[in-house]
């Protein structure tokens, strides 16, 4: 604590810098804000951004480090406590900083911020800015202050030594729920961008024997040279994007690789179900490389693309659909917006990032902050990137390629004339062009967001290399690359989902933890892959594309998590005795309770079809009574069906609704202990060897 | 060494190029192994220390398997 937060009179220089700093973001979000009619250029987003990161990491991530935590840099970490060269290493910051970020940004904040678009950018601007500096930055830092003192233990551990026993399993369901959602998700991101596309399917499909190809490189050719490996991989990716134009304009080969939604669902079923059995080495790790570095990659040159090219936004500040009605996701701004951009503002999942390996690794306490605050607002930056990718796209474009079927038809002149009557004026050939551009047959209903921000990307990348002839190459490098990292996720994910299936029964029948024996292996994996095959499988073959009934349940999960580890930090500030600063972790985590309470009840009880489910249930439900029969269903046992799965839906949100209660009342319950204790009530660990130092240091 | 019109310190290529390297390692779950055989030397000098390729294997298995170093990555 040698500094002091601000400090007028004594640091003019630095003073007049961060005045200037302040400046320059209220200018660019007041220009952001009051646009009416004109275009603005996303490097006011840019700069509006900025400038809040900068200075919410300067002055509230070290109010929190100084005042709330107080962080002691002469502290020994687990890293140095636990030493072992492998899981436990002291590392530089900045190279962990990349371990950390690297591990907590994916296709989250990629498809999020896009699919919010559609009320205008400056709703999905705010939520990701005020998102990230008071809730997403907060809990991350928090968890990771938290598990770092605690010899590095995880979420699960950590709920279960400060709160009880229940809690704890309650957490851990909880968390099982939010993987299965969250892969059936990503998994229904990937049906949706390669369904009827020949060139994205086979260049998918071509990454299996690249990888398998990198990984006997790497196991037995030339071991451990992941650069080398992945440099081989990457150019065959290339080839691969470059042949697959060939094979989509090729009348023999295309109808191979031309899929319905149905069978790739399948088909990543049984991928999930394989990848997650086999050997690592052979292509989970190898996919895993490839899939990083690519990442990484992309992001950068994605921020590259939007600094050179200065792209115009061309979706207005706020879209009429700020009322809800809208045909990308349904419901109002309240809760539903707070929902759809989970990742970027704030994501629970990063909690078990924050408490897995990277408090194993610090190198000093006071890195906390720079790591946990600071990859967050980084992961925020790239939401504000994928923002940017959807919105220089003409509105038109936009709304075509994220409406379902059921609302604008399936042929170009059809979604025009939807299009154009919602007021964002469309020609059915500019929809053509765009779609030839690309190198696609259509590119109608092309939702989940991951089609819509390649086709921004495309647009800008293509205006620094190429031109509008590479529009088509960037377009499916930009589906590639997400596909890859998705897959990665869904194979490791369902690796982690059968984990804790196992651990889960395992505490009721020990022997179902052997995690080498192949029953409880097969049979955990199978639970895994049947849970979010089930949902992905009902978001395929949904009417209004899945992602509309999918996408909230996944943000609810998400922001569910959130709020279980902020009520962690709240307990934790309270065992500590600095509940004077409690606020820094109750308000985000009130927040969240109210917006998953209130989009769990809405989903449920709402009137709208669209958004309730027992209102969907009930009308299938009146038809198929009167022998009648809606879209999609052609027959009455898809009525049936369809009346059963909304049911499913609402078991699946009443249980989140009562996982996040129960949570409360837990929290509560640990709070008022903590406030009637009169001493410090949590135990932290290396407590013994800091009060040996600073004893030695006195006497 | 350091600028001698800025006073800022020279850019150390090396130092950031092993940096970058280290980064890109562990991103994907690879310690550094000349660490970790310094750490076996100096604590537990008379245990066996893996091999580079054993190491890397050993920490590949563990990224993706079971124990308390499992990947978790979000979404």
């Amino acid at each position: 604590m040698s500094t002091s937060v601000a400090s007028p009179g004594r640091n003019m220089p630095s003073l007049v810098l961060w005045a200037l700093v302040g400046a320059l973001g209220v200018f660019a979000l007041v220009t952001l804000a009051t646009a009416r009619g004109e275009s603005v250029n996303a490097i006011w987003l840019v700069s509006a951004a900025t400038c809040v990161y900068l200075i919410a990491y300067r002055f509230y991530s070290l109010f929190i480090a100084q005042w709330v935590l107080r962080l002691d840099p002469s502290r020994a970490t687990p890293a140095h406590r636990h030493n072992d060269g492998l899981d436990y290493v002291p590392t530089d910051k900045y190279v962990l900083f990349g371990h950390h970020f690297a591990a907590i940004a994916g296709a989250g904040p990629l498809v999020g911020p896009v699919l919010a678009a559609q009320m205008g950018y400056l709703p999905g601007t705010l939520w990701l800015l005020a998102g990230v500096v008071f809730a997403g930055a907060v809990q991350d830092f928090l968890v990771l202050f938290i598990s770092t003192r605690r010899d590095g233990r995880s979420l699960g551990d950590l709920i279960k030594t400060e709160m009880g026993r229940a809690p704890g399993v309650i957490a851990m369901v909880g968390i099982l729920a939010i993987m299965i959602i969250l892969l059936a998700v990503l998994a229904l991101v990937v049906v949706k961008a390669l369904a009827d596309s020949p060139w994205g399917a086979f260049t998918v499909f071509a990454t299996l024997p690249i990888a398998v190809f990198m990984g006997v490189h790497g196991r037995y050719l030339r071991p451990g040279r992941i650069f080398e490996m992945s440099a081989i991989g990457f150019a065959l990716l290339i080839a691969s994007i470059a042949l697959g134009r060939n094979v989509a304009e090729s009348a023999t080969l295309a109808p191979l690789f031309t899929f319905k939604g149905e069978t790739l669902a399948f088909m990543l079923i049984g991928y999930g179900f394989v990848a997650s059995v086999l050997p690592v080495w052979l292509l989970l790790a190898p996919r895993d490389y490839l899939s990083t570095f690519l990442k990484i990659g992309t992001i950068l040159s994605l921020a590259l693309g939007i600094l050179f090219v200065w792209p115009v936004l061309h979706m207005p500040a706020v879209s009429r659909f700020i009322d809800g009605s809208g045909p990308v996701f349904s419901g109002s701004v309240f809760p539903f917006l707070f929902i759809t951009i989970a990742c970027g503002a704030v994501s629970g999942f990063h909690s078990l990032v924050a408490s897995g390996t990277t408090p194993k690794m610090i190198a000093n306490e006071q890195q906390t902050r720079f790591i946990g605050y600071g990859a967050m607002l980084m992961e925020s930056f790239v939401a504000i990137m994928a923002l940017i990718a959807a919105c220089v796209l003409e509105p038109g474009v936009y709304f075509a390629m994220n409406s379902p079927p059921a609302l604008i038809g399936v042929t170009p002149d059809a979604a025009a004339s939807a299009i154009s009557a919602w007021g964002f004026a469309i020609t059915p050939e500019t929809l053509a062009d765009v779609a030839s551009q690309v190198g696609e047959k259509t590119i109608l209903s092309r939702t989940g967001g991951a089609p819509t921000l390649a086709v921004g990307m495309a647009t800008i990348l293509a205006s620094v290399v190429g031109g509008s002839g590479a529009m088509s190459f960037w377009y499916h490098f930009a589906i590639l690359f997400e596909a890859l990292f998705i897959l990665t996720t869904i194979d490791a994910g369902t690796r982690v989902a059968r984990f804790m299936i196992q651990d889960l029964i395992g505490t009721f029948a020990p022997a179902f933890r052997r995690t080498q024996a192949w029953i409880p292996n097969l049979a955990a994996t199978g639970i895994a892959v049947t849970g979010w095959g089930w949902f992905l499988y009902q978001g395929v073959i949904d009417p209004l594309g899945g992602i509309n009934t999918l996408w909230p349940l996944f943000g609810i999960a998400n922001q569910m998590l959130a709020a279980i580890a902020l009520t962690l930090c709240a307990v934790v500030l309270f065992r500590m005795k600095r509940q004077a600063y409690a606020l820094v972790a109750v308000v985000p985590m009130a927040w969240l309770y109210v917006c998953t309470l209130t989009a769990g009840v809405e989903k449920i009880f709402h009137d709208n079809p669209r958004i309730g489910f027992l209102a969907h249930a009930r009308i299938f439900g009146d038809a198929a009574g009167r022998g009648e029969l809606l879209a999609p269903a052609k027959t009455a046992v898809e009525m049936q069906r369809i009346v059963f799965n909304d049911y499913v839906d609402v078991t699946l949100c009443a249980i989140f609704i009562a996982l996040v209660l129960s949570m409360l009342v837990y929290g509560l319950i640990a709070i008022r202990a903590a406030l009637r204790a009169d001493t410090v009530t949590t135990k932290e660990a290396g407590d013994e060897l800091h009060d040996l130092r600073t004893a030695g240091a006195r006497s | 060494m350091s600028c001698t019109i800025c006073g800022l310190p020279a850019l150390d290529l090396e130092r950031l190029a092993g940096k970058l390297r280290a980064g890109a390692r562990l991103m994907v779950g690879q310690p550094d192994y000349d660490l970790y055989v310094a750490h076996r030397r100096a604590r537990h000098a008379d245990a066996a220390v893996m091999t580079r390729e054993e190491f890397f294997f050993e920490r590949q298995a563990r990224r993706f398997g079971e124990g308390g170093s499992r990947a978790f990555r979000c979404c």
